[in-house]
């Protein structure tokens, strides 16, 4: 209980308040704007977070990774087109809606659909807490090694088609991680006799390059094909509470999104994959979905939305980012000396349940502010998309320069800017090169401190969870294997289904 | 974008391949390759330290896994350029050079700042990249107007470290002080 009210003195403070607003509203909007989305405004405001307190700049980034889905589900209904990449199931049933003219029914399903899935999973992470705070610390160097290796594995084959193509980019992420200085012998590692590089290269300036400085790039190359969307006549609020209907396929939805948000490496793509599978097997009106299914759009709302608390297990527990978003947050916790990880819910429990609080009150806030704003907010999907670039590459400025005033940091950036162009033009993954950096340097440090404890091979794997996470990543392995060769079997007698 | 598709979940978890991979395919191969011969001269080997403790160790093992998966990938990616279409590889290539132009824009960008200083360097760059991208009348004004409310919310509201540019020292002290405080 003093934990709890501890907590909630955190989050009654001024600033942490305007956090919560500013990340609910402003998540809302970014999300609504097809081309921004919550990877480039999380990089954009990174650096500038650095300067709060972790609680302050966390809930304004985190508002910002929750509530950018909500929006990102009103362009994916009213014009068809994602606000963010993982809407992009919600076009299939939602704007079959709208063509029938249930766009606001359509609108409330989505946000109810949100909001349960936010919320289902600030709930798990509630009830998750205690086996935790109790599991955590059995995380030693060995195991905190395997787990960060597990979720190397598991963003590999979670690129189904291309694990190729994402095996050889989180490699690449690993091999940026060793550039630079190396902190045990005092040797230099790939720095081309450039003093520059003697720091390595800072992940900000990776990120804001990619994910950041690509788009304004992709935008400023593109088109202003911007669709005015059509007026919303009619109550959202119906559809929001007509999500309650569908308490199955919500909890389904939920409970796959807060799962694959908690394996490091799969996120919102395999959890939509998975919910909107299951609904369309139990579902009544299976011929429906695709065509405007209430059921389909639940599945992929509620999936989607419950990945952002979830995703905060292995960044919390471990210190183990699962994707892009936490790993740009990994840095706010670095920056402010906290290290995320087993100590972290033994010694500060108030701090994790202050998040948590938060997580509860973004969906909420988020919820309201779309229920009195969607129809306002529908002018920003007239934004001609060349402008959008031209404001994103500005932004991207500040957040690439404000962190050490160095041309050369935004010449990187601009260079990985275009390595980004090139791989969102090619359909390839940006995920890996982030994680690869990231869990990279968690994995050759936890490597280093193992090996006074490790007389040999099988002393990696000697203790529990070691041995638990040590059959995950042969399971996982196996099950890819299995599912190349069915693929490849399939292929052979020529009866794959589309 | 309003199209009617038939829609299939094979689109999100295999996206569509473009004829245009091999280039990225054979350009990450070969920087892999050069990586690995530059590997005994950028990384050190330490006498009398075991290999687990090698500062090269890590490289070591990028590298080998950029060599192992950048072949597969080049392999897969002539095995699918054989068998399917998808795209102009010559058309996808311009567009990766068109991209150069703004990269030169933003470097401008970059380097002019420290002398002019943020708020005139923004209020200059957003116009002049408007102006380039043919936008006129309402949304040329527009322009500055975004790059000032960007100015003022990041400089003098989260106060981020951008340094005053050289110019503001030409101005009287008072006035100065303010610009490279919060503009």
């Amino acid at each position: 209980m003093d934990t709890f009210l501890s907590a909630l003195a955190i989050v009654s403070r001024w600033d942490v308040i305007a956090a919560l607003l500013a990340g609910s509203v402003g998540g809302v909007i970014i999300g609504a704007i097809p081309g921004v989305g919550p990877a480039v405004a999380i990089a954009i405001l990174l650096p500038a977070t650095f300067g709060m307190e972790p609680i302050v700049g966390l809930t304004l980034l985190l508002g910002i990774y929750g509530s950018a889905l909500f929006g990102g589900s009103i362009p994916s209904i009213l014009i068809n087109t994602p606000g963010t990449p993982v809407n992009a199931l919600t076009t299939y049933d939602g704007f079959p809606m709208t063509k029938q003219g249930q766009a606001p029914r359509a609108l409330g399903l989505s946000f109810g659909a949100s909001f349960f899935g936010g919320i289902f999973a600030v709930i798990a992470l509630v009830l998750l807490s205690p086996v935790l705070a109790r599991v955590a610390p059995m995380f030693g160097s060995r195991e905190i090694f395997l787990a960060a290796f597990l979720g190397c594995v598991l963003v590999v084959v979670a690129h189904r088609g291309q694990s190729l193509a994402a095996g050889a980019l989180l490699m690449f992420g690993l091999f940026l991680n060793t550039i630079g200085m190396e902190a045990n012998n005092y040797t230099r590692r790939f720095t081309f006799e450039l003093n520059f590089l003697d720091q390595g290269v800072n992940l900000i300036v990776v990120v804001l390059g990619l994910f950041a400085v690509s788009q304004a790039f992709v935008l400023l190359v593109g088109k202003d094909d911007m669709e005015a969307a059509p007026e919303i006549k009619g109550n959202v609020l119906g559809g929001v509470l007509e999500v309650f209907r569908h308490k199955r396929v919500a909890a389904a939805g939920s409970l796959s999104g807060t799962i694959m948000g908690i394996i490091p490496g799969v996120g919102e793509f395999t959890s939509q994959f998975l919910s909107y599978s299951y609904a369309r097997a139990t579902s009544k009106n299976p011929g429906l979905f695709g065509k405007g299914s209430p059921e389909g759009l639940i599945a992929s709302e509620t999936a989607n939305n419950s990945v952002p608390p979830a995703a905060m297990v292995p960044l919390l527990a471990l210190g183990i980012p699962g994707e892009a978003l936490t790993a740009m947050m990994l840095s706010v916790f670095y920056v402010h000396n906290v290290i995320p990880g087993p100590t972290l819910f033994r010694d500060h429990m108030d701090f994790v349940m202050a998040l948590y609080i938060c997580l509860a009150l973004l969906n909420i806030l988020a919820l309201a502010f779309l229920l009195v704003a969607t129809r306002p907010l529908l002018k920003v999907l007239v934004i001609p998309n060349r402008f959008l670039g031209m404001m994103i590459l500005t932004l991207s400025f500040v957040g690439i320069y404000s962190l050490r005033n160095s041309a050369i940091d935004c010449m990187l950036a601009a260079a990985f800017g275009l390595l980004g162009v090139v791989l969102k033009r090619l359909n390839l993954p940006l995920v890996p090169i982030i994680l690869g950096m990231v869990l990279g340097g968690i994995m050759e440090n936890k490597f280093r401190t193992s090996l006074p404890r490790i007389r040999s091979l099988y002393s990696w794997i000697d203790r529990p969870v070691a041995m638990v996470i040590f059959c995950l990543i042969c399971i996982v392995l196996a099950l890819h294997l299995w599912g190349l060769w069915r693929d490849w079997k399939g292929k052979r007698d020529g009866s794959v289904e589309h | 974008m309003s199209d009617d598709k038939a829609h299939d979940l094979s689109d999100l978890t295999h996206p569509p391949h473009h004829r245009a991979e091999i280039v990225f395919a054979v350009a990450s191969f070969v920087v892999a390759l050069l990586l690995a011969a530059l590997w005994s001269t950028e990384t050190q080997w330490i006498d009398g330290q075991p290999w687990s403790r090698q500062p090269g160790l890590w490289p070591l093992i990028a590298i080998l896994g950029m060599l192992v998966f950048g072949t597969g990938e080049l392999i897969a990616c002539l095995i699918r350029n054989l068998r399917h279409g998808g795209g102009d590889v010559r058309a996808e290539l311009m567009l990766w050079l068109r991209v150069g132009e703004y990269v030169l824009w933003f470097m401008a960008y970059v380097l002019v700042t420290p002398r002019l200083g943020y708020l005139p360097t923004t209020l200059i760059f957003t116009t002049l990249l408007a102006f380039r991208l043919g936008y006129r009348r309402r949304i040329l004004w527009l322009a500055p107007l975004m790059g000032l409310l960007i100015v003022v919310a990041f400089k003098s509201f989260l106060a981020v470290r951008i340094p005053g540019g050289e110019a503001y020292d030409l101005l009287p002290q008072g006035l100065r002080n303010f610009l490279v405080l919060y503009l």
